[in-house]
């Protein structure tokens, strides 16, 4: 464990309790700077729609910003901006979350617009509407007038998954998004966005005893409802090559991306580490496998990075999921070349091992770059929420410096021969028309 | 709309001083300035070099953009005592990754790194200052890669729009330049970079940054004995005098079959020095700077025709804008544009409200609070702050400048700033589906440039 892995661990201590109604709380005081943040995490995401609903987890993340029942339209975003204060939403494969920044004298306001829209969103025939207007815009700017828009998080689970639920497309179909009825905003609520089913995280400049009697007030009279049960999202792993190549008329150089099934994320934690750390090595920075090979090399590449997790997170998500590889390369140069190149790097690290020094290096940076990322209450706060909703322990996220660097360079060694180049799941982005 | 019952909303309670950092500031003989601000909270250290970089004149803008372009990368390859991977270990073994940037005005290299790294980490940003060696085949690697990059940015819309916008608006002035040309980038060779690198990386007018878990005595000693060889001489160059061209009517650059349109308006703003910019930043928050802002409510959340309409200002060294942005579907390009250009003449025309006012200044001091936060965001605030000639204070002083605008002000700033009149407008998107309609709003100039989406 390094001194600052220490420090951080001992800096943010972490606060929890649970209210009757089963919502869950986790309260991480730092008094340094007179900032709070407020983040309500929902256990529902992209993987858990219905057939048929593909987008709905986004859509319905819309939604929540409509108003509520004592909130009216475009309120809580003055409430909360009026306030000198910041705000969002995402949704993610496995959970939907909803924060707040602000200066601290805000906190209660914060509270009260979090528990009106747990209570009750305003879900109306003209705000669903107007939401799917502005998704389906959503959509068009990343995703359908963009070269490379969603690229490879729409197609490559389409190749890597087997199941509806890892497969699908999460921001969804025009078809599902325009027929969504009220009805079924309704339902997804009722049964997704019970308190019991969330967990509320809140970091910065506050007095621990004061905002659990301020949380009680407000999240107290939410009414508990039925939690659903956590739907199985790991599959058996892949025991084949699996590969698929798609055309994009708006682009003029090829991509490419490797995907292989990782450890579970949760279940299997250390030997997951391992994985993260394996990332790590390949592509970040100047001194990684890839960049020297690909980029530096051998020249067969303009740009490539690896990382564990769909959207680049390897703390906030469930089983199953990938380590993935995305390079883009020039034209001329074959897909194959460079295919065969990242499975040389790869095989060379699952035979050769690295060594300690070079893992020492790898660590040093990925100490710094999550210690950059909790400086700011916001990033800390989220990252307790994810740890708390995903692996039941807001402590994890101040712990993973310290966790990081205990990883071994056999255990990075274990992790490369898990990608195996017999089951990879290959993406290639391909200008239409054939490479030009 | 109704509100809720005042009684039920909390009221936002006593607002807590925030800290002020204190900066300690010193010149190196060699003229650079290192300003050093311990902050607490993580355990590191956040570095920003700036270093002016401007083009001295509209002739070798293009060829000046292009070089410096390839050099922030090449930059890197090495030097006599170490090789480029060796420099990548160097750094990483505190924690460290340099990037390098180049713009219009300015070259800056930036990291964060762990505390006890500072020394050797400013050992290896002054050998790469004084040693950067270019070897030629690498630098040719490095500029392929690079034409390579930007042919892929120059097929993004909103990369297309940005040019298009900078060049109606600028001509022949460096500003025009948002990416460089990929041919000129193709031409630059090793011998090039290594002359720029000598005639223009130099301390005079370079400002070096650091912010974190510092001691600042024993941070200013380490960058003396570090920086103290970096001698090159001469004279920093600021940009030439910028003179907007303001066109009329509305270029539309084609782009075959897109689904969207992308509508670009931009004008002259007040510089950051100017007592203007208060009032002009407040009107153009409450015009579209943030989600409670008039364009989002119209054509978002009434209409539904964008997902992210928004204005901001802008700073360059030379040019302060006003800018307003608006992916719309093809099928309302001219009724988003309509919408856009009539909240532009309400606010310019018409008072805003106080309650408007209050909401805007309260959620610019707050945002200001929120991104200086942090040692990067407070890091990288100074140095742009700084690299424009302002004091370390202005952060301060320009708090208390919006804390006083009027109603009255805001409204002069908006008839002067954000009058459709005062603005040049680009709109990117297909050609055969949009310039009839746009046609209602002004005279439409068709032009190329857009790929085939």
């Amino acid at each position: 464990m390094t001194a600052a892995g220490t420090e951080l661990t001992l800096r943010h201590p972490v606060e929890r309790f649970t209210l009757d109604n089963g919502l869950r709380v986790v309260l991480a005081p730092d008094r340094s700077v007179p900032v709070v943040a407020v983040s309500v995490y929902y256990d529902v995401g992209m993987r858990n729609e219905p057939e048929g609903r593909t987008g709905f987890a986004h859509l319905f993340e819309h939604m929540m910003f409509q108003g509520s029942a004592n909130v009216a339209k475009m309120e809580h975003a003055r409430l909360v901006q009026a306030a000198g204060g910041t705000f969002n939403g995402s949704t993610h494969q496995d959970y939907t979350n909803y924060f707040e920044a602000l200066p601290a004298e805000a906190l209660e306001r914060a509270l009260f617009l979090e528990a009106d829209r747990m209570a009750a969103p305003a879900i109306t025939e003209e705000n669903l509407r107007n939401q799917i207007d502005v998704v389906k815009e959503e959509i068009r700017v990343n995703v359908l007038n963009r070269p490379y828009g969603a690229f490879p998080w729409l197609q490559l689970p389409q190749v890597a998954f087997e199941s509806f639920a890892n497969t699908h497309d999460g921001y969804g179909s025009f078809v599902d998004l325009e027929s969504s009825t009220v009805d079924d905003a309704t339902d997804f609520f009722h049964r997704y966005y019970a308190p019991g089913n969330a967990v509320l995280c809140i970091g910065g400049d506050l007095d621990v005893a004061e905002t659990e009697q301020l949380v009680r007030r407000w999240f107290g009279p939410v009414a508990a409802r039925e939690v659903p049960p956590l739907p199985p999202t790991g599959e058996p792993s892949p025991t084949t090559v699996r590969s698929a190549v798609v055309e994009d008329r708006l682009i003029t150089a090829p991509a490419l991306a490797l995907g292989w099934r990782v450890p579970d994320p949760v279940g299997d934690f250390d030997t997951y580490l391992g994985t993260v750390l394996l990332a790590e090595v390949l592509s970040e920075g100047d001194a990684s496998r890839l960049e020297r090979r690909l980029i530096h090399g051998d020249r067969t590449a303009i740009a490539q990075s690896s990382y564990v997790g769909l959207f680049g997170d390897p703390f906030d998500v469930r089983d199953a999921t990938l380590l993935t590889t995305q390079v883009h390369h020039p034209a001329g140069v074959p897909a194959e070349k460079v295919t065969a190149a990242v499975h040389e790097e790869i095989e060379r690290i699952a035979t050769d091992g690295v060594d300690a020094e070079e893992l020492r290096r790898v660590q040093a940076r990925t100490e710094a770059q999550l210690l950059q990322q909790s400086d700011s209450i916001l990033g800390r706060t989220l990252s307790f929420a994810a740890a708390e909703l995903v692996h039941g322990r807001a402590e994890l996220a101040g712990e993973l410096a310290a966790r990081l660097a205990a990883v071994t360079p056999e255990a990075v060694q274990a992790a490369a021969r898990g990608l195996d180049p017999g089951t990879v799941a290959m993406l290639e982005l391909r200008p239409a028309g054939g490479a030009r | 709309m109704t509100a809720a019952p005042t009684s039920l909303i909390p009221p936002l309670g006593e607002p807590r001083p925030q800290p002020v950092p204190v900066v300690e500031e010193t010149t190196l003989p060699n003229g650079l300035r290192v300003v050093v601000v311990p902050r607490p909270g993580v355990p590191l250290v956040e570095l920003r070099l700036r270093i002016p970089f401007a083009a001295a004149n509209a002739r070798n803008a293009g060829v000046h953009a292009a070089r410096g372009s390839v050099l922030s990368g090449a930059v890197l390859l090495g030097t006599q005592q170490h090789d480029q991977t060796r420099i990548a270990q160097l750094l990483q073994t505190h924690g460290a990754e340099l990037s390098v940037a180049t713009d219009s005005d300015r070259l800056v290299f930036g990291t964060t790194l762990l505390p006890g790294g500072l020394a050797p980490v400013l050992e290896v940003v002054a050998e790469l200052l004084t040693g950067a060696g270019y070897p030629a085949d690498q630098v040719d690697g490095e500029r392929d890669r690079l034409a390579e990059r930007i042919a892929i940015a120059r097929s993004q819309p909103s990369t297309i729009a940005r040019s298009a916008l900078a060049k109606r608006r600028y001509g022949t002035h460096p500003y025009a330049i948002q990416l460089p040309d990929a041919d000129l980038v193709s031409a630059v060779r090793a011998p090039a970079l290594r002359r720029l690198h000598r005639e223009r990386v130099l301390p005079a007018g370079s400002i070096l940054v650091l912010v974190g878990d510092v001691d600042p005595r024993a941070a200013a000693d380490a960058v003396a004995a570090a920086l103290a060889g970096w001698t090159g001489s001469g004279k920093a160059v600021e940009p030439p005098a910028v003179t907007e061209l303001r066109p009329a009517g509305i270029e539309l650059v084609d782009r075959p079959g897109a689904v969207q349109s992308n509508l670009r308006l931009g004008g002259p703003a007040p510089a950051r020095t100017d007592e203007d910019l208060p009032a002009a930043r407040l009107a153009a928050m409450i015009y579209g700077g943030y989600f409670s802002s008039r364009l989002v409510e119209n054509i978002r959340e009434r209409k539904g025709y964008s997902y992210s309409p928004r204005s901001a200002i802008d700073h360059q060294r030379a040019a302060s804008s006003f800018l307003v942005e608006a992916d719309v579907a093809t099928e309302v390009t001219g009724p988003a544009l309509l919408e856009t250009l009539y909240e532009l003449g309400r606010i310019a025309l018409t008072p805003v409200t106080e309650a408007e006012l209050d909401a805007a200044r309260r959620y610019v001091l707050g945002s200001m609070a929120l991104s200086t936060a942090t040692h990067a965001g407070l890091a990288s605030t100074l140095s742009a702050l700084l690299g424009v000639g302002l004091p370390a204070d202005w952060l301060r002083t320009h708090q208390q400048d919006l804390e006083a605008v009027t109603v009255e002000q805001v409204q002069q700033a908006a008839a002067r700033y954000l009058a459709p009149e005062a603005l040049t407008a680009v709109v990117v998107g297909d050609a055969s589906r949009v310039a009839a309609e746009l046609g209602a709003l002004g005279p439409v100039t068709v032009s190329g440039g857009g790929e085939e989406a």
